[in-house]
């Protein structure tokens, strides 16, 4: 299946961050957000590439991509509300 | 409406501290209400004028322990009251300072930090935590 990439309307760059840092830039950023638009959250903290997706399901909206990059992962989520 | 959870302070070192701050700061992200009661050290280290201090580490630290802690902080972990202010900042976190721990320690409201939202006794604190969790750190 040929699956276009999102576009992605921010970038928020959380790497360096301990947690549970990346997850509070995250909802910060969710927050300033329209219901539609897709952010990318970059974090080096171990524990993100777990906490934020369960963050992202319990808080319903939608998750799009948890990619592991060099040295952190990149986690792209629409605001679904 | 999930139930509260309830976080007792009592121990006033950075490390508890910490670990209370994220505890909080998780809960708060999943929408849960959070009371924190302040006791003794614990509130101690909410002073104002003392807030930003070491408050240095629990004895079972050991220098190995501080060394790990100390490269943290230098690698730009945010402290514990800067990710309270975060958790707070997303809402349903109420901080108040146990009145009894105030008369111990010779300190009024006006002493603390902006972070605390009151002062109280330890059945409002009951009353406030209802059927949620109530954890003693």
């Amino acid at each position: 299946m040929l699956q276009t990439a999102p576009t992605v309307n921010r970038t928020i760059d959380a790497r360096g961050s301990f947690c549970p840092g990346p997850l509070m830039e995250l909802i910060r950023g969710i927050r300033e957000s329209q219901v539609g638009d897709v952010l990318a959250i970059l974090s080096s903290d171990k524990g993100s590439r777990i906490d934020i997706p369960r963050w992202i399901e319990k808080a319903g909206h939608r998750l799009i991509a948890v990619q592991t990059r060099d040295g952190y992962d990149e986690i792209v989520v629409e605001k679904a509300r | 409406m999930d139930e509260p959870i309830n976080l007792i302070l009592f121990s006033g070192t950075d490390d508890k501290l910490q670990a209370a701050a994220v505890l909080t700061a998780g809960a708060a992200a999943l929408g849960r209400p959070v009371n924190l009661f302040l006791q003794y050290w614990a509130l101690d280290a909410f002073r104002s004028e003392r807030i930003g201090r070491d408050h240095g580490l629990a004895p079972e630290s050991g220098p190995e322990g501080r060394a790990h802690v100390d490269a943290l902080r230098t690698a730009g972990q945010a402290g514990w009251a800067e990710t309270l202010r975060q958790a707070k900042d997303l809402g349903g976190v109420d901080i108040q300072a146990c009145s009894l721990s105030m008369d111990l320690l010779g300190i009024e409201q006006a002493d603390l930090d902006p972070l605390v939202d009151g002062v109280e006794g330890v059945t409002a604190f009951y009353l406030n935590a209802g059927a949620g969790q109530v954890v003693f750190i």
